[in-house]
């Protein structure tokens, strides 16, 4: 079998406004890149996975198109943002099973094209129960740090200073839409979309995407790169179940505790973090429910600072996160898996390179705090084979 | 600040799973799934099986009051990303949960109140908007009790 997998190539997309490129054109474009960052090449695939918004029906187009004619798995397992963090579990696991030996996870997206949403989406049985009053992402998400507020005491001052971390990094990134440092002060001058939230407690939405390449273990002792283990991974999928709202915890309660237990390591053992950053509220919840601090207690937590690179208790986003940097496709869960790599590989811009980056953790959150969601969690490390 | 205009009231996707629960909306009649093996309330009232026990559930009209779990007033139209269109035109507004008496929570707009004084825990009573003629479906909004 194949035994333990690795991700032995990482590659962003450098462009963040994209009008006269296709998305089949972007794919391609961080497909080789990451190929070329693992040193292998399109003939090497015999595994593939995107989401089913990949142009074309499901992940067949983009085989045809890329020349992945030696295919032995696919997947498109879809979970909003965080599909791509699920993605790097499921390849991990086809390969330890033996079911192939390089894997492609790639990701590519056009905000200026609307949201990529399901094709079953439309069918949705809540649909007629939300959409007529007015809801939306925004909205949904300020509703969670209502209550999160109202239960715990967190504050807007909170809630803004994770901006201010992500701004702080972000301006040593070129590629960040958003470089300017800003403050606290800033973020709640910005205008209230839903409040709480302000503009600036919101991502970016850009064009762009990403693309890994994860392999077994021989494929990796072949290869003249530095590959990062994947150690632990587990998803899970959170809502009302029947009207049983809780807004105050996202489903990393449970994906984060299984792929804790998979790695065996905990939260403290943790010194790089890539949280999806769709709005401050996202990332103060995980913070809670990825075991960084007390429930409840994520304001105070980030209220030290703990989130700013390199130096924090928590390094996290060091690239400016989708609160800066950029969210191809409304989708932010590749872009925080790069950036993990890049630190575990000591390759992330020196200002923000975390010292002695052993082992990081990747959480995303796709769909919606407000209403329903699917969470990945996956735990890398640095250790070489 | 004060609500200057009603709110829009789109109709709804009205689906064989939803049907029933329209129907009794134009006659203002608000129903929520329940399940009597386990007594336990449902929404949104698209089942005809309970989610715990998997046994038979079927509409029941409830006391139709509650209390605000969480709200928002949405201010900027660029917050509508999706199917929002006719709530362009509406901001400010206020999108809340309310949490009925008899348990699970509903995804609805607050009215009848000065959305400055919407309030977590506020006691509320269901409201009907008519989206169209007598015989279409009417929107559950609520207002305080």
């Amino acid at each position: 079998m194949g035994g333990r997998a690795y991700i032995a190539g990482a590659f962003e997309h450098p462009g963040r406004y994209l009008p006269e490129a296709s998305l089949a054109q972007l794919h391609s474009e961080v497909v080789l890149g990451a190929l070329l960052d693992a040193g292998l090449t399109l003939a090497d695939v015999d595994g593939f996975l995107s989401t089913p918004d990949a142009p074309g029906f499901g992940v067949i187009t983009l085989a045809d198109y890329l020349g992945l004619d030696r295919l032995t798995f696919t997947d498109t397992t879809e979970t909003g943002g965080s599909a791509y963090v699920a993605h790097v579990g499921h390849a991990a696991m086809a390969i330890e099973v033996g079911l192939c030996s390089v894997v492609l996870i790639t990701m590519a997206g056009k905000f200026s094209s609307g949201l990529p949403m399901p094709s079953g989406y439309l069918d949705a049985p809540e649909l007629s129960f939300e959409i007529p009053f007015g809801t939306s992402l925004v909205p949904e998400y300020a509703l969670a740090a209502r209550r999160h507020m109202f239960e715990f005491g967190t504050t807007a001052e909170q809630l803004a200073e994770i901006k201010v971390a992500a701004s702080m990094s972000a301006r040593h990134n070129p590629n960040a839409v958003l470089r300017k440092v800003v403050t606290v002060e800033q973020v709640l001058d910005s205008p209230l979309i839903a409040d709480p939230l302000h503009k600036l407690d919101c991502c970016i939405n850009t064009d762009g995407g990403g693309a890994l390449v994860v392999v077994s273990e021989d494929v990796a002792r072949s290869l003249d790169r530095h590959c990062v283990a994947i150690r632990g991974h587990a998803t899970a999928i959170k809502g009302s179940f029947g009207g049983r709202t809780d807004l105050t915890y996202t489903a990393a309660v449970h994906s984060g505790a299984r792929a804790y237990g998979m790695a065996g390591v905990g939260p403290e053992d943790i010194d790089y973090a890539g949280l999806y950053d769709s709005f401050t509220i996202t990332v103060l919840e995980q913070l809670e429910d990825l075991g960084f601090c007390e429930k409840g207690k994520g304001g105070s937590f980030v209220e030290s600072g703990a989130l700013r690179s390199p130096d924090g208790s928590l390094p996290t986003n060091s690239d400016g996160g989708g609160l800066c940097n950029n969210h191809p496709g409304a989708r932010g869960g590749m872009p925080k898996l790069i950036e993990a790599v890049r630190q575990l590989r000591g390759e992330a811009t020196p200002e923000v390179q975390v010292r002695d980056c052993e082992i990081a953790l990747v959480n995303g959150i796709g769909g919606s705090l407000g209403t329903r969601m699917g969470s990945g969690t996956v735990v890398l490390g640095r250790e070489a084979i | 600040m004060t609500t200057r205009h009603e709110l829009p009231a789109p109709a709804p996707i009205v689906a064989p799973h939803s049907a029933d629960f329209w129907a009794a909306t134009a006659q203002e009649r608000f129903l929520v799934g329940h399940c009597p093996a386990c007594d336990q309330w449902f929404w949104p009232p698209t089942r005809s099986f309970c989610p715990r026990c998997a046994g038979p559930a079927s509409l029941r009209e409830p006391s139709g009051t509650g209390t605000v779990y969480s709200y928002t007033i949405v201010r900027a139209s660029g917050a509508i990303a999706l199917g929002g269109g006719p709530y362009q035109d509406a901001v400010p507004y206020v999108l809340a949960y309310v949490e009925l008496t008899e348990g699970p929570t509903v995804l609805t707009n607050i009215v009848g109140v000065d959305p400055e004084d919407v309030t977590i825990s506020l006691a509320v009573r269901v409201v009907f908007a008519r989206t169209g003629g007598p015989q279409d479906p009417a929107l559950p909004r609520f207002q305080p009790a």
